[in-house]
């Protein structure tokens, strides 16, 4: 299978050219403009077979894309920040019109002031509307990522968006290697899309209606009941693409070192990659410490949270994000789930950093992680909240 | 080219129904009556109602739906030889 | 005996179904009834935060006999624009996209998405229907609003010039501009089949007395429609090939002394009942104003 070494966002334009998409309506803004102006030069190349539609504005570009997806076409958009703050409002119009689309998001700090570098808050902003929100580590898995999005989201069982989230410049625009597979190969696995209707004047058909107050929650409810299935789908999709073309991540989450681990991290996104490296060497130093990789925060994996975190002697959940005047969002999710199968919580500890795009290194991980599980061995338990900053 | 696999959950997709807003006749307080030997078949009535519910036929006339007509009086105005009237509803 | 006009096509009997929830006298459902006559029920509405989105009633029924997706406020447009091309993609030719949008969806909050699409020539039809006010929301103005009207949030009658959505599309370079009024229904039908047999963006302007927030009788919605008209305050015209293509209904008012007396428009409506007399003037300056730059155009 050809080998290719990308950046992150020309990953991301790789991945949706190798699943066809058929309408691309997107906006550039630092740092994703590299995927647009990719996908333009695919299609003006004759390598990708799509529209793009110019258009004018973040809120538009999801307004059209779905008007694509409605339409019955593959349908494909990027963003960052503010343009996915922009297009907010589409963001959930679609997700609850159950059509199937797929997102990437470059994360970067949302301002006052202006920020262009790597944190969460733009992702979790997302948390809430009903899209299936995945985020990667590596460019590797940015591409099967997104690849896999499609299949998800256009999977009967869940028929709902996906959005695969990836750092800004930390893969964005840092060059890694990439195995991609063969393009028959992928066309069998992925097949042509599927959708649950489409308003193409084939039958008169009336999307969005007013809705009375009981129609309404039936169709939310529905929409949850969709979110329960994709966690089955999502295991599938991971383990099928696994048998196709050689890499399983296993499923929601990912697991390092989780098996025989006492203590346990949280974290998503590229720097677990950092956070790996402290977990090896605290390891050799016979630390008991195992790491959860959030793969998809949405359907949140509650069940694999608990099986592994279940009776641990103490969790720090890191995250790069805050929710203003409470905690990360991760820890919140994280706990909040945990409370669904136990009354006994073990000790858990959030750690913000890195929000503004702060660089965080595994000297700090390690150090951060060792006092913890120093602390909490020798009986004294540490600040549940500490935003760790370092200039 | 997307294939439809219906979906098997509830969304807000709606089919053409008369009468959404139910018996919209009951809207009325004045009522238009045609007077057939009057009207030439001209269709403005029913090119106006704003309610579609006037059909006129090129040998009988004008007739109305009183299920759904508001009784808004556009029919009578628009007529030339003024064979609608508009009277007060019972 | 006055001669038969011939009537428009059967379609218009079956794509506006009865029972829907507007305004008794209500100017939305007679154009809606004129496309489909031209369209049947072969069309894809595409309708952001208006009256419409509720005249046609609550799910899971549609008192429209064609397709609709609802959209957002802001993006009737960029909807429009995305249908548009996935139906491209597909090569599905045989149904018209229309994105129908009100005064406010289409010059204040849609100004951007409208611009955008017009921009890049997507082919579809938009059509702003104008009722000169936020009506949806209980009658608050819109840059549509004509000077010296009451509305809401303009008691004491609005200030500002009424904005000419018309003319910013011309400006645009668009293949096909037209203005029409529900009050002209087979010039509007006409309209309608021309812009459908042109390639690229096309924009019509629909002006739609509203007689809930325009204060009138319900009965008078043709007659305000017809005497705008007349008093030359609405030019109904085409433009493409570079120049203004006048309309047969506005032909007349060419010669300003065919034109009716505007106190004979204002008089009707309760939202002018207040209007002062500079006001009047100023809608009268901007007939004037309207009628020389259609002279120098066609």
């Amino acid at each position: 299978m050809p080998k290719v070494v990308l950046t992150g966002n020309y990953t991301v334009a790789l991945a949706a050219k190798m699943a066809r998409v058929e309408v691309v309506a997107a906006y550039p803004i630092t740092p994703q403009t590299s995927i647009v102006e990719k996908l333009a030069e695919y299609i003006d190349k004759g390598e990708l077979d799509a529209i793009m539609i110019r258009v004018e504005s973040e809120h538009s570009a999801l307004a059209a894309t779905f008007g694509a997806a409605v339409a019955g076409a593959r349908a494909f958009t990027a963003t960052s920040s503010h343009g996915l703050l922009y297009m907010h409002e589409w963001v959930h119009w679609v997700s609850r019109a159950r059509i199937p689309v797929v997102m990437a998001i470059v994360t970067r700090t949302i301002g006052t002031p202006w920020n262009i570098w790597s944190s969460y808050e733009d992702f979790f902003g997302q948390r809430d509307t009903g899209w299936i929100l995945g985020f990667a580590m590596d460019n590797q898995e940015v591409f099967d990522m997104t690849i896999q999005a499609f299949k998800i989201s256009e999977d009967p069982r869940v028929y709902l968006p996906v959005l695969i989230g990836l750092d800004a410049f930390t893969l964005s625009h840092t060059t890694m290697p990439v195995d991609t597979p063969e393009q028959e190969e992928l066309d069998k696995w992925l097949g042509p899309r599927r959708q649950g209707y489409v308003v193409d004047g084939s039958e008169p058909l009336a999307l969005g209606n007013l809705a009375w107050p009981e129609d309404s929650e039936e169709f939310f409810m529905d929409l949850q009941r969709g979110m329960e299935e994709a966690k089955k789908v999502i295991r599938e999709v991971d383990e099928s693409y696994g048998k196709a073309f050689g890499r399983k991540y296993g499923g929601l989450v990912y697991r390092y070192h989780c098996e025989d681990a006492k203590y346990h991290v949280v974290a998503m996104g590229a720097w677990s990659g950092d956070l790996m490296e402290a977990v090896n060497v605290l390891r050799e130093e016979g630390y008991p410490i195992g790491l959860i990789r959030m793969r998809f925060i949405r359907p949140f994996p509650d069940e694999e949270i608990y099986g592994i975190l279940n009776g641990s002697k103490g969790v720090i959940v890191f995250d790069r994000a805050i929710s203003f005047g409470s905690l990360g969002p991760l820890y919140l999710d994280v706990a909040a789930n945990l409370t669904k199968y136990t009354r006994k919580l073990p000790y858990m500890r959030n750690i913000i950093a890195g929000v503004g795009g702060v660089n965080v290194t595994h000297k700090d991980f390690y150090e951060l992680i060792k006092t913890t599980i120093d602390d909490l061995e020798k009986g004294v338990e540490p600040p549940v909240f500490t935003w760790y900053h370092r200039r | 080219m997307a294939e439809i696999v219906p979906i098997q959950y509830k969304v807000p997709i709606a089919k053409p129904k008369v009468g959404v807003a139910g018996k919209t006749g009951s809207w009325r307080w004045i009522k238009p009556i045609v007077d057939n030997n009057k009207c030439v078949k001209c269709f403005q009535c029913e090119i106006y109602c704003p309610d579609n519910t006037i059909t006129v036929d090129p040998e009988k006339g004008a007739t109305i739906d009183y299920q759904y007509c508001k009784g808004c009086g556009i029919c009578a105005e628009v007529c030339p030889v003024k064979a609608i009237t508009m009277v007060k509803e019972a | 005996m006055a001669r038969p006009i011939p009537p428009l096509p059967r379609d218009m009997r079956n794509t506006v179904l009865p029972g829907h929830a507007a305004c008794h006298g209500c100017p939305i459902t007679i154009g809606l009834k004129v496309v489909g006559a031209a369209f049947g029920n072969k069309v894809i509405l595409v309708i952001p935060a208006c009256c419409t989105s509720v005249v046609v009633g609550a799910w899971p029924g549609n008192a429209f006999n064609g397709s609709i997706v609802h959209v957002a406020f802001a993006s009737a447009a960029a909807v429009a624009s995305g249908i548009t091309e996935g139906l491209r993609k597909r090569g599905v030719k045989d149904v018209q996209v229309i994105a129908w949008a009100g005064d406010g969806g289409t010059a204040d909050i849609g100004m951007a998405s409208l611009s955008g699409a017009a921009e890049r020539n997507n082919d579809f039809i938009y059509i702003m229907y104008d009722n000169e006010a936020y009506m949806n929301t209980g009658i608050q103005r819109s840059s549509a609003t004509p000077p010296g009207a009451w509305t809401t949030t303009t008691p004491l009658g609005k200030l500002e010039p009424k904005k000419d959505v018309a003319r910013i599309m011309i400006a645009h370079g668009v293949p096909y501009v037209a203005t029409a009024s529900v009050g002209y229904p087979h010039d509007f039908y006409a309209k309608l089949k021309k812009a459908a047999r042109i390639r690229g963006f096309k924009f019509i302007y629909l002006h739609a007395p509203c007689p809930t927030g325009w204060r009138f009788d319900p009965a008078h919605t043709v007659k305000i429609a017809k005497l705008a008209v007349e008093t030359g305050l609405v030019v109904l015209y085409e433009y493409y090939d570079g120049r203004i293509h006048l309309s047969g209904p506005s032909r007349p008012y060419l010669d300003k002394s065919k034109r009716r007396p505007i106190e004979e428009y204002l008089k009707l409506q309760g939202r002018f009942k207040k209007i002062r007399d500079k006001d009047v003037k100023a809608i009268e300056k901007y007939i004037n104003d309207m009628w020389e730059w259609i002279k120098k155009h066609i």
